[in-house]
């Protein structure tokens, strides 16, 4: 088995976002990019199935900015070989880049993609189907495990309410991880200097098709405060002073 | 003509709870283009009877639709948008809803727009308000051409779309894809186990990832003690190991309404809102004060959780006696 597992890197959520002049994209200027955490579990799923059953996995990513430390690390992480998609523009909403992807992955000769179940800011619709469709495979979502068997995967698809199914996919098929069996695992840094020494990145070029027209983006803007939360200030103390004063008040706390 | 298809998702032999407010939210649209409300049920025929907000309910019959398989919805989807060709096709945004979405807009090359929380017509395009950036930005999109729309559960009330249709029912021939899929049903697991239900509880004390590793989980525990409430938890928490799948609340985990949700370091993404939202009083401590969490929360404060939470737990004791 061949598996290529795509990342992508995305704003650190944590930090504060804004909005550029032009009003339609975030302003990139300052913002802390991060590996897409489900694209983590999707990277940790492929390194388990390398150990579990000989797989041999390659990383691919689109070529943007800050993205050779991604695969550096991948590569550290038990990656056999990384790969960058030169696609002509580093911004591709996730149904172009599924395109471009789903090409490098003919030119790859795989026969498994993991993708990160989704990223927070595609508008246009998650790059496991889209890959899927452009390759004609068959594509399951919201992936928390998948064992290897032959001509076959099995995975678990998670629903509402904690209700889990497991499915049988043949292969070539492409899967949406949401998360592996087990947290995605530490690199050590000398496993990353290794990486990088070990040399360059591979590079595979795949044109982006086009996006089907008719939906545009008119503005961004951040979310109107609606309710809204009553803040509470002060120290720690101060707080906690309030708040148990407030609970005790709605007969919240333990008789 | 600008007709509106909804996707009917079925869970538990339940149509569920997200579809009655995509077919309220399509009277709406329907209004607007001039079209009429109609309704997608693969399988579940007996639901049909259940779907009154649609205009006509597409039944489609075909062993290997129940269970549900992604491949198989997915190809009946594609066709009813095929053969019905509707201006707005409306999908859930829940966990199947990703691979429906983007599959079949995929599949009849149509545009998709995501994470959909507000939609209506304006000068004969569907304008929809969507949610990015885990709820940090709204975008705003035009649609001018037939699409797919995936939409946040929770978005819309789901008392309209409970009625009100013409109730008309057909039924349509599965597609030919049925015959040969390349996935299968091999079983499915129901919730729980093992330990406590955290839907029954009336007080809880849900940690995210700000708690910062198991060992601090503790500090919730007690809190959670001398509330006399349960613990729950975000995503990445379970994920992590650090507490059972069974505690996880949202999109993927449980639905709770509980008197009190006492979030601590949680940022509030929409998946994790989906599940809590409608929960009577919540609290929310966290420090960064532009977290989404205090969007939904009634009182929020932007203390360290490990300065505030010890100070309260002691607090609550001391009330206690
Ligand atoms: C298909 C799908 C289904 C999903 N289902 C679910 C689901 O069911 N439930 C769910 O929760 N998520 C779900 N998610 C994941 C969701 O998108 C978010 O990734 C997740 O909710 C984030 O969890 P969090 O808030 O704990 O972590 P983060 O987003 O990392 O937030 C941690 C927060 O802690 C705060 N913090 C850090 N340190 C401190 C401190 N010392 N004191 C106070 N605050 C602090 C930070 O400011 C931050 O806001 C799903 C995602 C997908 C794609
Ligand atoms: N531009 C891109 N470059 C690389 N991978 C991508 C890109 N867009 C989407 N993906 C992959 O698809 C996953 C889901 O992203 P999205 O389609 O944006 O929801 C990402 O986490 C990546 O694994």
């Amino acid at each position: 088995m061949h598996i290529a597992v795509v990342l992508k890197q995305v704003p650190d959520l944590v930090e504060e976002l804004d909005i550029d002049s032009g009003g339609k994209d975030i302003d990139r200027s300052f913002v802390k990019m991060k590996i897409n955490e489900f694209d983590d579990h999707a990277l940790e799923q492929a390194v388990l199935l390398k150990e579990s059953s000989g797989a041999k996995v390659t990383a691919v990513a689109v070529a943007a900015d800050g993205i050779d430390q991604v695969l550096y690390a991948a590569k550290a992480r038990g990656a056999d070989r990384a790969v960058k998609v030169e696609a002509g523009d580093e911004f591709l909403d996730s149904r172009r880049a599924a395109s471009a992807i789903a090409e490098a992955i003919k030119q790859l000769e795989c026969d498994l993609v993991l993708t990160g179940v989704q990223a927070a800011d595609d508008l246009f619709g998650q790059a496991a189907p889209f890959i899927a469709a452009a390759l004609g495979w068959p594509h399951v979502s919201v992936v928390s495990g998948v064992e290897a068997g032959g001509s076959t995967v099995r995975v678990h698809q998670e629903y509402s309410g904690g209700r889990m199914a497991t499915l049988e996919v043949d292969l070539p098929a492409v899967l949406g991880i949401q998360a592996a069996p087990q947290p995605p695992r530490y690199v050590p840094v000398t496993k990353l200097r290794q990486a990088m020494a070990s040399g360059a990145l591979e590079t595979v070029s795949a044109a982006a098709g086009a996006a089907p027209v008719g939906a545009t983006v008119s503005g961004l803007a951040k979310p109107e405060s609606g309710r809204g939360a009553e803040m509470l200030a002060g120290s720690a103390a101060e707080v906690a002073d309030k708040l148990a004063a407030l609970l005790a008040e709605r007969g919240l706390v333990r008789a | 003509m600008g007709n509106v298809l909804v996707y009917v998702e079925a869970s538990d032999g339940k149509v569920a709870p997200v579809t009655y407010e995509l077919l309220g939210a399509a009277r709406t649209l329907a209004a607007g283009l001039g079209g009429q409300v109609e309704a997608l049920l693969a399988g579940g025929g007996e639901l049909a009877s259940e779907l009154g907000g649609a205009d006509t309910v597409i039944h489609v019959d075909h062993p290997s639709l129940s269970p549900y398989v992604p491949e198989a919805h997915v190809a009946v989807l594609a066709e009813a948008v095929r053969l019905r060709n509707p201006q707005v096709v409306l999908v859930g945004n829940t966990t199947i809803g990703i691979d429906l979405a983007a599959g079949a807009a995929a599949a009849t090359g149509r545009p998709l727009v995501s994470y959909c929380v507000g939609l209506e017509v304006g000068e004969g395009a569907v304008v929809a308000r969507s949610q990015l950036y885990g709820g940090k930005i709204i975008a705003t999109t035009r649609t001018d051409s037939p699409a797919v729309f995936a939409v946040v559960g929770g978005s819309f009330p789901d008392g309209p779309g409970r009625s009100g249709g013409k109730g008309a029912q057909e039924t349509m021939d599965p597609p030919s894809s049925l015959a040969s899929l390349r996935s299968r049903f091999v079983g499915a697991t129901a919730p729980g186990g093992e330990g406590v239900d955290i839907t029954k509880a009336e007080r809880l004390v849900s940690v995210g990832r700000g708690i910062g590793g198991p060992e601090n989980i503790e500090l919730a525990e007690e809190l959670a003690k001398a509330l006399g409430a349960e613990v729950g938890a975000s995503r990445p928490v379970c994920d992590s190991g650090w507490l059972p799948k069974t505690r996880q609340v949202g999109k993927s985990g449980m639905s709770v309404k509980p008197k009190l949700y006492f979030a601590v370091g949680i940022s509030g993404a929409p998946e994790h809102l989906e599940g809590m939202r409608d929960s009577e009083l919540i609290v929310a401590v966290n420090s960064d004060a532009n977290a989404p969490i205090f969007k939904v929360a009634h009182f929020g404060t932007t203390c360290d959780l490990f300065d505030l939470l010890p100070a309260l737990t002691e607090r609550l004791k001391a009330r206690a006696g």
